[in-house]
């Protein structure tokens, strides 16, 4: 229940906080929303010599618009994506999403950029980035750089990112019109985290599956993408034996960890009704 | 991992103390402002009963430094009635029995509260989902939906006559 | 009493909120404002923290414990282990149950997350850190989970403190991790009726662990004055008198020395019940260091190592005629314990009243028995709602009665009312020799069939499982179930010699109001109100200024506590009683006001009246002051009475629950539609109180039934002991409740009152699995064990060719 000592610091300007990054090294821990790193700190299982919060950086969050990109600070709450306007318009998987997550209180606090960095494959919004095409801008002591999300997750808490450097925003195309999606997130109970989950993003033209995007939270190391079954989609009219072929190629590449959530075989059929129930969502979004 | 000082504004009054930095909001309120009614029912910020209100947002506060806190108005059950004026939700708990053994109960006020400001006007789903952060193992939920409805009439009401 | 009809006395009988209004609580008060005062908002001068050093490890020696560093960290004043303790012969301490328990481990550990060592410090940080820097060297023992393997010749030793020891506290101990075999009816009757019988079956059901997990943990502060030799603690205790013996017991002190204290508690559950280490530990560290400690366990200490619940592996049988008609039971069980036997079970009970177990039934010839093992996980067993073992009971017959129905192709329904035992058959003694005191089934189940439309709900099933289409499996669940609470009489019922029966003690005021104490607790079920209104109606004062007080031993009378629903049926009793003991001298004082002799008065709601002259009356206000100043000449001034109520039987309330589910046939989840609850606790105090009760008993008679658990691996580390895995169910989980109610008084009880606040919990959860097996009945499934996970349900999906 309670943490071992630490120092605390709470850089204003995201320089500082890479500074401080810098300076601190690995003893250093970054705060975000915290609801990941607190309860880690109160069971001992973290013991950061020094956390950095991050919480009174204000360029760190805001939602807007950049052309046709939608930019998101890493600092923006989950229930500020729920209720932005301009997600709801533009990219409704996020706030569809982010209602999905936790519970209001943790929501008020947890962030995007804090779900993704943590590199847990039990967080939503890898999955979520991978299928909406969302780059990562990285700022370290050199700069920044971009990172597209499909790739930047690599093994469990290991990401793309280095230890000196901080997420600052993620950069999201606009969906094009007649975009659908759906988050399916099967769980035991509000507040836990899925047993397995599927983001889908579709475009249907002319009767033909354009554009397909399907990804998997909770059901490997990582978050996955499926490309596979992405491949079973495109070119065709949506019918159920394309929809239960996408679902087939996506158990294929799941490798879930047996938990009390359930054991590999359970968690691999539910990534196939979550597939399923969330290409059907989706497509009848599309409008 | 030295003492820091920390200045909030807490129910209204302004409050300056030296915390350690792993200092935990629900402890800070509870040892050092003596403000017991915030409880802590797990230590995986999962059952909601230290839930106050931070800057108008509900917030758990074992899951929050007090640190944190700088500058902050944060509001707890202590702060609700306004002299002995119960806030609608308070007076919603008690007469549709929306508590057993009260354990609970500060953390739900302080959801209700913040929802209602959220959402006035909730269907019985959107008030499940809203207050879906705070476990009780007393009541069922059941007559807590009814506590809440009632407040919702009641500041409704309130704003008819006031507007 | 009848209720008046004359709109005057309808006023003032409303007037004082008694029996059987729905009046809203006075308790309420300070919890809306944040003013309660639970153990862990209590702050004493001086007052340090303990916190506990827990084994890692299921089953190892202890090697070597290094206070060293733990004594360097600032703020830590002491680190006591079992060492510390021997001296004062405190190392291990006895339990409820006829066993011994370790304080702190002595020499060996039994269980993960058992107490090693304390560590006593300034402030609860420097105690947690003090905790992290104790050093423990182990060296890892065989452990023993499977309780089936408890009793092979090759089985671990558990208890080498037993070593020789071929007796225990319930009888023979033949094997060295055997604690008893305990049993109850007619074996020869039964056995005769089995080998006979047209029909028989046979099925194991097991009852899983599960944690009552209520939402405030345990805790204490306990504060020696070595100055007056005195030592108050205030405890999470559903049972203060029980721990103000024992503590006098252990330690030497005169129980007039020892005050303990249970202030607001949230919520008990039975979790409550027991004397744990942490207790022992801070009322051993306050008397030695001269200042108050406080201990507060964290959740994971909690769900890991104090009180479970249940652990029966039970083999039911059942015999019957073609047509349905039981002619036997039999049901022998395997109760795992843990490692220590700390069960809070009336003396004489080592399986508590599982011997209820042959249920609403009239059934001729019955068996039971249970054989308690010892193994390498936490000590407990009855907790958590559960009547003494009565949610093991009811759900071993209840599962029986469904499968039997099933085996003869029988609705379950008819099944049960065929076998009820019928109102003209109350009192009624069972095979197991309990005497059931009133009950009326068939109008109860009558009514829960009608309102849910029962032969509706099997049609539409019928339709659904004629469609292969179908995305969802529906069933409907239902129990009738009687259950025994209220223990109970004294010449049975005993907790540490200590005979079960439960006290009050009313004082009138000059002016009218009251104050009255019971020896029960409260723990959220409403007593400041509920009590009140008791007295209210028997002494014609209004509730709102009757003063009800619990848990403090050094005011209250002494009670045996609150748990097994024994409020009602026995400290309710005793404030019936002592009020009617006032009664009794208000009337002779009202006669010597009125003039009159006793016998030319009657008592009208608030007042007594001269027969036949409506003007001349006394209302319990005059005769209060009067009492003070004007007594009867021979009577002593004062207007109290204090009672303590020996029970004659317990209660035995009843109900019928009815429950419809959907169960996903992609996911196996589980949704429930409907759940009707209709119980009958006979006299209703106040209604509202009791549909709290209920909504609350059937929330977590549906987490146990539909998630919770508490598996271990075969190293005998305990998986999902925090609130992320162990199934609490939020707003959005938790089903809609509706509920309902028959009367049927207790003939033996004062006010015929039963007591009801576990009936939903120990009904319930046979309802759900009779719900979800119900979904495969049409293909054959006869059973599944609890929980019913989305995941668990999802292998019975596709072992059953079903899953989508």
């Amino acid at each position: 229940m309670i943490p071992p000592g630490f120092d605390y610091h709470a850089p204003r300007s995201v320089a500082d906080a890479i500074k401080l990054l810098g300076s601190l090294g690995p003893d250093a821990k970054l705060l975000a929303g915290g609801h990941s790193l607190l309860p880690m700190m109160k069971l001992r299982f973290a013991q950061p010599a020094h956390l950095i919060d991050l919480n009174r950086i204000d360029a760190l969050r805001g939602i807007r618009e950049d052309g046709n990109t939608i930019v998101i600070g890493a600092m923006t709450v989950e229930r500020d994506l729920i209720g932005s306007k301009l997600l709801q318009a533009k990219l409704p998987l996020l706030p569809d999403a982010a209602r999905q997550i936790a519970d209001p209180q943790v929501r008020n606090r947890g962030t995007i950029g804090g779900d993704i960095a943590h590199g847990d494959p039990g967080n939503d919004h890898p999955a979520i980035s991978i299928a909406l095409d969302a780059t990562f801008v990285l700022e370290g002591p050199k700069g920044q750089r971009q990172v597209r999300a499909d790739g930047f997750f690599q093994g469990t808490y290991m990401t793309d990112m280095a230890e000196d450097e901080i997420l600052v925003e993620i950069r999201v195309p606009a969906f094009a019109p007649k975009t659908g999606s759906a988050y399916e997130k099967l769980k035991r109970k509000t507040g836990d985290w899925a047993t397995a989950a599927a983001a889908v993003v579709l475009r249907i033209d002319g009767g033909v599956v354009s554009h397909a995007r399907i990804a998997l939270t909770n059901l490997a190391p990582t978050a996955l993408r499926a490309v596979d079954a992405e491949a079973a989609l495109l070119g065709k009219p949506l019918s159920d034996a394309t929809i239960q072929d996408a679902a087939a190629k996506a158990m294929a590449i799941c490798d879930p960890a047996d938990d009390l959530r359930g054991d590999r075989d359970y968690k691999t059929a539910m990534a196939g009704q979550m597939v399923q129930r969330a290409i059907a969502k989706a497509a009848a979004r599309c409008q | 991992m030295g003492k820091q000082l920390v200045t909030l504004k807490l129910n209204g009054k302004r409050v300056e103390k030296a915390v350690e930095p792993r200092t935990l909001l629900v402890h800070f309120l509870r040892e050092d402002c003596h403000l017991t009614g915030a409880h802590i029912g797990c230590e995986t910020s999962h059952c909601g009963a230290c839930t106050v209100d931070i800057d108008g947002e509900s917030v758990k506060s074992c899951t929050h430094l007090a640190l944190q806190c700088e500058g902050a108005e944060v509001l707890t059950v202590e702060g609700l009635a306004q002299g002995a004026v119960l806030h609608a939700v308070q007076e919603g708990f008690y007469k549709e029995h929306g508590l057993q053994c009260g354990f609970c109960t500060p953390g739900m006020l302080m959801r209700a509260y913040r929802f209602l400001q959220e959402n006035p006007n909730p269907s019985e789903e959107e008030i499940r989902a809203g207050m879906s952060g705070n476990l009780c193992r007393c009541t069922g939920y059941q007559n807590i939906v009814k506590a809440v409805q009632y407040a919702a009439a009641k500041l409704q009401q309130t704003e008819k006559v006031a507007a | 009493m009848n209720a008046p009809t004359d709109p005057k006395l309808l006023e003032r009988s409303a007037a004082l909120q008694g029996l059987g209004d729905s009046r809203l609580r006075k308790e309420d008060a300070r919890f809306i404002q944040g003013k309660g005062n639970y153990v862990d908002d209590i702050k004493m001068p001086g007052m340090l923290h303990m916190d506990i050093v827990r084994s890692p490890l299921a089953h190892a020696r202890i090697k070597r414990i290094d206070k060293s560093e733990a004594l360097k960290i600032p703020g830590v004043i002491a680190v006591l282990t079992a060492d510390d303790l021997k001296p004062l012969k405190l190392h291990w301490m006895p339990t409820l149950a006829g066993d011994v328990a370790a304080v702190l481990a002595d020499e060996k550990v039994h269980f993960q997350m058992q107490e090693v060592a304390v560590v006593i410090a300034e402030d609860r940080y420097a105690a947690a850190d003090g905790v992290e820097a104790v050093i423990v060297e182990y060296e890892e023992l065989p452990v023993l989970i499977d309780p089936h393997k408890a009793l092979l010749p090759d089985a671990p030793v558990l208890r080498e403190d037993l070593a020789g020891k071929t007796e225990g506290a319930h009888g023979k101990r033949d094997h060295h991790n055997h604690i008893f075999t305990w049993d109850a009816g007619d074996k020869a009757a039964a056995d005769a009726v089995f080998a006979s019988a047209p029909v028989t079956l046979k099925e194991h059901i097991f009852y899983p662990r599960v944690h009552p997990c209520p939402l405030e943990t345990c805790g204490c502060v306990a504060s020696f004055d070595p100055v007056r030799g005195e030592l108050v603690t205030y405890i999470t205790s559903q049972a203060p008198h029980v721990v103000r013996t024992v503590v006098s017991l252990l330690s030497g002190l005169p129980e007039s020395k020892i005050r303990i204290v249970s202030p607001d508690i949230g919520g008990g559950f039975g979790n409550k019940v027991g004397i744990y280490p942490g207790y022992v530990c801070a009322i051993v560290a306050s008397i030695v260091l001269g200042k108050p400690v406080k201990w507060i366990e964290d959740r994971i200490e909690n769900i890991s190592s104090t009180a479970f619940a249940r652990d029966y592996h039970m083999d039911g049988e059942i015999a019957a005629t073609a047509d349905g008609k039981i002619l036997g039971l039999r049901v022998n069980v395997l109760a795992d314990h843990g490692a220590f036997d700390a069960c809070a079970d009336p003396t004489k009970y080592p399986a508590g009243m599982f011997h209820i177990c042959s249920g609403s039934y009239d059934i001729p010839a019955a068996y039971c028995s249970v054989k308690g093992v010892y193994t390498n996980k936490a000590p407990g067993g009855v907790a958590y709602r559960c009547s003494f073992r009565v949610t093991e009971a009811v759900y071993v017959i209840e599962r029986l009665v469904d499968i039997l129905a099933q085996k003869l192709g029988m609705d379950k329904a008819e099944i049960r009312a065929k076998n009820f035992i019928r109102k003209e058959q109350f009192p009624y003694t069972s095979a197991f020799g309990f005497e059931y005191d009133s009950g009326d089934y068939q109008t109860a189940l009558d009514k829960v069939l009608h309102a849910c439309d029962y032969k509706g709900l099997r049609a539409e099933q019928a339709q659904k499982r004629a469609d292969p289409a179908a995305k969802t499996l529906m069933g409907i669940g239902l129990a009738t179930f009687t259950e025994v609470v209220g223990a109970g009489p004294s010449k049975m019922c005993d907790i540490l010699g200590v005979g079960m029966f439960d006290s009050c003690e009313i004082r009138i005021h000059p002016t009218g109001s009251a104050i009255a104490r019971m020896g029960t607790i409260t723990q959220g079920q409403g007593h400041q109100t509920t009590y009140a209104q008791i007295i209210a109606t028997e002494l014609g004062i209004p509730s709102e200024v009757i003063q009800v007080e619990e848990g403090d031993t050094s005011t209250a009378p002494y009670g045996l506590g609150t748990y097994g629903s024994r409020s009602t049926p026995v400290a309710g009793a005793a404030i019936a009683l002592a009020a009617r003991k006032i009664h009794a001298k208000a009337r002779k004082i009202a006669a010597h006001l009125l003039e009159v002799g006793e016998n030319d008065l009657d008592w009208e709601i608030d007042r007594f009246k001269v027969k036949g002259d409506d003007a001349k009356f006394k209302t319990m206000k005059d005769i209060s002051w009067a009492a003070y100043n004007q007594p009867p000449p021979g009577l002593e001034p004062g207007l109290e009475a204090v009672h303590y109520y020996d029970p004659p039987n317990f209660t035995f309330p009843f109900g019928i629950y009815l429950c419809v589910v959907d169960i996903d046939r992609g996911t196996g989840e589980t949704k429930v539609r409907r759940f009707y609850a209709l119980d009958d606790c006979g006299t209703r105090i106040n209604p509202m109180i009791i549909e709290g009760q209920i909504h609350g008993g059937l929330t977590e008679g549906y987490a146990v039934a539909m998630g919770q658990q508490m598996p271990f691996d075969a190293q005998g580390n305990l998986l999902g002991n925090t609130l992320m895995d162990y199934f609490l169910p939020t707003f959005v989980e938790t089903p809609h409740w509706e509920t309902d109610h028959t009367v049927t008084p207790s003939p033996h009880h004062p006010i015929g009152a039963k007591g009801v606040a576990e009936s939903p919990h120990v009904g319930s959860i046979p309802t759900f699995t009779s719900a979800v097996v119900d979904a495969f009945a049409h293909l054959g499934v006869k059973h599944m064990v609890m929980p019913h996970s989305a995941y668990r349900v999802w292998q019975q999906l596709k072992a059953s060719g079903v899953a989508l």
